[in-house]
């Protein structure tokens, strides 16, 4: 006999609460407006040839992430080819690179005036510049407060990859800031040691 | 004692909780000494609070929010 149970949500009940949520993942997987509404309008049409397939519509979150991610990655895999797969340098340390490098002189609090260069439209272009499989592990776990299991599950892969991508990924944010500080002239590399 | 490579490396994992008990008590020990890797605990804590803020202020706009909630009204009224 079938269990007694409310009509199970369509379509369109379930993906509309989350529109704002996956906005905000699209946005930091992009970086930048147009390509964040693109990735999210194939999103959704591809949310709609798979619903069938979405057993828990009560609590659709993840699937719908898992959705938004699969597309964000399809996309990228054809744009950057073998380069997402470039080596990252694991060695860079940007707690020991601030104090060494010293960008302001006069501080007391030498290492939150760095973060504090960073408001939310540079942290979004760091964000951009990290390896995608490592940024979109680093968003999901930073931003969004998902596990590496559950990481694991939205990406299709193994929880060893994912905390390889969150490894890799943190240091590789460690180093795009610091860069990116010295590329907009935010900070004088090698102040101190002129 | 852990080295502070190792105790570095494992700080963020720490502020996830994800580390097993020894290797946390392992961790703190190295904290309880170590006034370098308790300022890399402190920054990494800084360093999460601004992930966690990114993007904050970039909501939907509303345009684009009318477009996409008439896409998902048209796809869901063929359901």
């Amino acid at each position: 006999m079938a269990e007694a149970a409310g009509p199970a949500l369509g379509y369109e009940e379930c993906v509309q609460p989350h529109l704002d949520y996956l906005y905000g993942v699209a946005i930091r997987l992009c970086g930048n407006r147009t390509a964040a509404e693109d990735l999210l309008q194939d999103a959704l049409l591809r949310a709609f040839r798979a619903f069938g397939s979405l057993r828990d519509r009560e609590h659709p979150r993840r699937w719908l992430t898992r959705v938004l991610t699969s597309a964000f990655y399809d996309r990228i895999r054809i744009e950057m080819g073998d380069a997402l797969y470039r080596a990252v340098d694991e060695e860079f340390d940007l707690f020991d690179k601030i104090a060494e490098e010293d960008p302001f002189p006069y501080s007391d609090r030498l290492h939150l005036d760095f973060l504090d260069l960073f408001d939310d439209t540079r942290i979004l272009e760091v964000l951009g510049r990290l390896l995608p499989q490592q940024r979109l592990a680093v968003i999901l776990a930073y931003v969004y407060g998902f596990t590496a299991k559950e990481i694991g599950e939205i990406s299709g892969r193994p929880v060893g990859t994912v905390l390889s991508w969150l490894h890799r990924g943190r240091k590789q944010l460690e180093r795009e800031l610091w860069e990116y500080a010295v590329d907009h002239h935010l900070i004088a590399e090698g102040r101190v040691r002129s | 004692m852990i080295s502070c490579t190792e105790a570095v490396a494992r700080l963020w994992a720490y502020l996830d909780r994800n580390l097993g008990r020894l290797e946390e008590q392992e961790l703190e020990g190295h904290l309880g000494l170590c006034r370098h890797c308790c300022g890399e605990l402190e920054f990494a804590r800084h360093l999460r609070a601004l992930l966690r803020r990114s993007g904050a202020a970039v909501a939907l706009p509303g345009e684009t929010r009318a477009r996409l909630e008439a896409l998902i009204r048209e796809l869901g009224g063929q359901r």
